[in-house]
């Protein structure tokens, strides 16, 4: 298990170069001066000179980004030129509410999303397979920012239940997780059921009816297990989904997060600011996919005998 | 019983016609995917010609209007700026039916020909391309495509280029697997035995083969592109003002939510329901071209 | 019914409710198995021996599917009677089931040994280490190579024969009095189908486990089996010991096919291979009469007013065939 797991994170490591080599590219290839466009306001051309200088930014791309990556690896991002302090700063206060979020709402796409699926799949054309499938195409179908909006709109300023935004305390973040994990939760429900629908079909749950096991033993000591293979892969794309939707819920519910950095450094066009968030995203995502592949290989014995083929 | 005397149609022919046929009825038994259909088109024909059907001037400013409830005249109220909301929505659909269908078309080119690349020519090609589409896919789609537009800027072309950057790993992976199965028939080995060139052979063998799975996959695009392009706008980095794409007024109403929130969830509803409406279609579209992969 | 029967079926009838009505796919099945013997059901795909076996292990899907019967007698008891409760608490005790696809039949994510012995669980309530132990002695009973070392494995890891032969020790653990074996061999090659069927013959000799050996290989009819059923189109057509079958078949079906098994001390140079012809019905749109009479060489007239009964010919031995019934008309 070991082995596979520091086998996985070593392939990680080139797909990790690859996608912050992309994105730096990107980010720098920006026509126009990137620190007139930041600075225009009140910037001389001097100043502007002197920025540039501090920053290479006369370099040829291939050192800035080794430059980049060797600093990164000793934690320095740079520095946020609008609010002039260390980038590395901004993002560590930032993570961990974006961290809570994105868990929170993945607890909540999983709590919901799971037992709606098995449900669904076992109550099959009933009017709860109906209205949960109903629902769950509706989490998908809805924007968050909208679906964000109307919650917010109902259970904060209606019904004053929940608090509006901002981030004092752990009531904070129900609406938000919610909003996030809803249209997660309608992902994993749809796939639960198909999937659970599909091994309900095959020869060895024939087998287990014929030992004389009980309908409920049948799913859950047989058909369970299989089923949710599927539904662990699903993790690994859902930590992308997760990132790209906290940032909008953390700009409505006004949330400190890595989310709502990344959107102001955008529109203050702040290059070592969005630089490292987009890393700090690229990191989270290659993580989040290790770990669903290790799960996976879990749940799997077929997928560890292979693994073990490839050493 | 059978009258061999009288078949004069080739039966390829009649397989054809009858594989569409069989296609058509299974779709339009679908009950949902037909209203789907019917939302669309209304939404189409809405969009097309908005400038002779909308109840007002979308641009004309009437500041003692303001955010007024819904009436007899103002069927879903006005904005801050006396604007019919309706009538915003109805221009706003134009923009992000264009936006849904453009990006779809760039994505999906991009994504067969590299699916039927790396499906066909395997190998290195393959390994490359694969790679390429596990990376994009891996990445979240938003933060990439704000990326995007922060390196190009952003107006209307830059978000179809975005868009379309966003959506092509996964339209690629759907085609190479298809592609994968189609090589292994014989028809291919027949081809190949003949001498046919390899281009040759992904232009007129697998690509036809692989065209009613194309059209699933746009159908399913658009909807997708939608909601990018809304949560772009949303967050400002999509569509400026003064064009209103539908999550731009999502996005200018919320500041209002409190005295007037039609403003804002009017426009949401709209695009909730013309993804609904392109996922029924496309479901309806798999549902009847492979009714095998149903439940 | 005598103590030596270990069931009786009579008047088993399936069937199956879908979009174009009710199809009966299996009509007035009755038979007997003797204890310790070894009854054969032998017939095309879609003759309805699989679904015998399904319907009397009452795993016929449901809810599209009916069983109904006169009588199912396992032992004394008429298991007609009991509810799905009552059916699970026999299904895997008293009467077990081996099926074809020994690749998929098993749960590619679980231990083999937890498999193998969950009946025990389920019907003895037995812990891990007595079902371990269980388990093991099965292995060893089946013939399986190292066992000790086969309790943890995968099924992926075990070959086809293996897991055939861990599909039996399955069927076996609670020692059923009945082992219904439907296409057993069908999924392997020859070497280890004969096997499996040496195994199968040496453990009721061992044991004295009743089985119904379902298959659609008339050579393994030959060389297993005590008595035959021979099913066509849901229905027997004819019931008898094995070598009465072979010597004397008296339904044109069962004579159609023995006559189209190859054989090699006959050659037939230049004639064709003998083969029935026609096709097998379609249950929805059966023909009147007998079911066989599109195909058969010897239907009358009457065999295409009305379907016939099952007759006897001679003592453990029936046809339901026109051409042996005295009221038949021969015109």
């Amino acid at each position: 298990m070991l082995m596979f797991a520091l086998r996985r994170i070593l392939v990680s490591i080139p797909v990790l170069i690859g996608i912050t080599l992309i994105l730096f590219i990107m980010l720098n290839v920006v026509p126009g001066d990137p620190i007139a466009l930041m600075m225009k306001e009140h910037a001389s051309a001097d100043v502007i000179e002197r920025v540039r200088a501090q920053m290479r930014l006369d370099d040829p791309l291939i050192t800035r980004y080794l430059r980049f990556l060797w600093d990164a690896l000793h934690g320095d991002l740079g520095n946020s030129i609008k609010l002039n302090r260390p980038v590395t700063d901004l993002i560590l206060k930032a993570f961990p509410n974006t961290l809570m979020l994105a868990v929170s709402a993945a607890l909540v796409s999983w709590v919901i999303g799971i037992p709606v699926g098995i449900l669904s799949a076992v109550r099959r054309d009933s009017f709860i397979d109906r209205f949960f499938m109903g629902f769950s195409l509706l989490g998908v179908s809805m924007p968050i920012f909208w679906s964000a909006l109307l919650l917010q709109y109902i259970f904060a300023m209606k019904l004053e239940l929940l608090p509006v935004s901002g981030f004092y305390g752990w009531q904070y973040m129900i609406l938000p997780a919610v909003v996030l994990g809803w249209s997660s939760a309608g992902v994993i429900a749809r796939l639960m059921r198909s999937s659970l629908l599909e091994v309900m079909r095959l020869d060895y749950i024939r087998t287990a009816r014929a030992k004389g096991l009980r309908e409920t033993g049948v799913i859950t000591r047989h058909a369970l297990k299989n089923a949710l293979i599927p539904v662990v892969t699903i993790m690994a794309i859902q930590v992308a989904g997760l990132l790209s939707g906290a940032v909008i819920t953390e700009a409505i519910f006004s949330i400190p997060g890595v989310g709502r950095i990344t959107v102001s450094a955008i529109s203050s066009r702040d290059m070592p600011l969005l630089q490292g968030a987009v890393l700090f995203a690229t990191v989270l995502v290659i993580f989040g996919n290790l770990v669903a592949d290790i799960l996976y290989s879990v749940l799997d014995p077929r997928i560890r005998a292979q693994m073990r083929k490839e050493v | 019983m059978s009258r061999s005397s009288d078949l004069t149609d080739a039966p390829e022919a009649l397989e054809e016609a009858s594989f569409l046929r069989d296609t058509l009825r299974a779709f339009r038994r679908n009950r949902m995917a037909m209203l789907g259909l019917g939302f669309v088109l209304l939404l189409v024909l809405g969009a097309i010609f908005a400038p002779w059907i909308s109840p007002h001037d979308p641009y004309r400013v009437a500041l003692d209007e303001q955010l007024l409830p819904a009436s007899t005249t103002y069927w879903l109220g006005t904005d801050n700026f006396g604007r019919d909301v309706l009538t915003r929505i109805l221009y706003g659909a134009r923009i992000s039916l264009v936006v849904g269908i453009v990006p779809s078309l760039i994505s999906l080119s991009i994504g067969t020909m590299m699916g039927i690349l790396s499906g066909y020519l395997g190998g290195r090609t393959d390994f490359v391309i694969m790679r390429l589409a596990d990376m994009m896919i891996a990445f979240p789609s938003l933060l990439l495509a704000m990326v995007v537009m922060y390196t190009l800027g952003a107006n209307l072309l830059n978000i179809f280029l975005a868009l379309a950057l966003v959506g092509w790993a996964s339209v690629a992976r759907v085609v190479r697997s298809q592609t994968l199965a189609l090589r292994e028939k014989e028809f291919i080995e027949a081809a190949r035995a003949n001498g046919t060139a390899r281009v040759t052979v992904m232009l007129r063998h697998i690509f036809p083969n692989v065209i009613p799975t194309l059209i699933v996959l746009f159908t399913l695009a658009i909807p997708e592109a939608i909601m990018w392009e809304s949560s772009l706008s949303f967050l400002g980095v999509g569509v400026q003002p003064p064009e209103a794409s539908w999550g731009l007024l999502v996005a200018k109403g919320k500041e209002y939510m409190f005295q007037a929130p039609t403003v804002a969830i009017a426009p949401g509803v709209a695009i909730l329901l013309t993804v609904l409406a392109f996922n029924f279609i496309g479901d309806g579209l798999r549902d009847a071209l492979d009714p095998s992969m149903k439940d | 019914m005598t103590a030596e029967t270990i069931l009786s079926v009579r008047g088993l009838c399936t069937d199956f409710s879908g979009d174009r009505g009710n199809v009966r796919v299996l009509d007035d099945v009755s038979f007997d198995v003797g204890r310790g013997r070894i009854v054969g059901v032998v017939g095309e795909s879609g003759s309805g021996k699989s679904m015998t076996a399904l319907s009397l292990m009452g795993l016929v899907p449901q809810p599209q599917g009916r069983v109904s019967a006169r009588s199912i007698t396992l032992d004394g008891r008429d298991i007609t009677r009991l509810g799905p409760a009552g059916m699970r608490g026999i299904r895997g005790r008293d009467i077990a089931m081996v099926f074809q696809e020994p690749m998929t039949s098993l749960n590619p994510v679980r231990r083999v040994w937890e498999q193998v012995g969950e009946p025990l669980a389920i019907h003895h309530g037995l812990g891990r280490r007595a079902i371990r132990a269980r388990v093991l002695e099965m292995f060893e009973l089946v013939g399986i190579p190292e066992p000790q070392t086969r309790l943890d494995a995968y099924p992926h890891q075990l070959s086809g024969g293996l897991r055939q032969r861990a599909m039996i020790a399955m069927g076996l653990i609670c020692e059923p009095k009945l082992l219904i074996a439907d296409e057993p061999t069908t999924a392997l090659d020859v070497t280890t189908q004969s096997q499996i069927l040496h195994l199968m013959r040496d453990l009721r000799d061992r044991v004295g486990t009743s089985i119904i050996l379902i298959t659609h290989d008339l050579g393994i009819i030959a060389e297993m089996c005590d008595e035959v059923n021979v099913m066509y189109a849901g229905q027997l057509v004819e019931q008898a010991d094995v070598f009465s079958l072979f010597e004397t078949p008296s339904h044109p079906y069962t004579r159609g096919l023995l006559a189209s098994i190859p054989r090699a001390t006959e050659p037939r140079a230049g004639r064709r291979m003998p083969s029935i012809p026609g096709m097998v019905p379609n249950l929805a749109r059966l023909p009147p009469g007998c079911r066989f009479n599109p195909r058969c060489g010897a239907a009358m007239p009457v065999c295409l007013q009305r379907d016939p009964v099952l007759t006897g010919i001679a003592p453990g031995h029936a046809a339901r065939c026109w051409l042996h019934s005295p009221n038949g008309d021969r015109t």
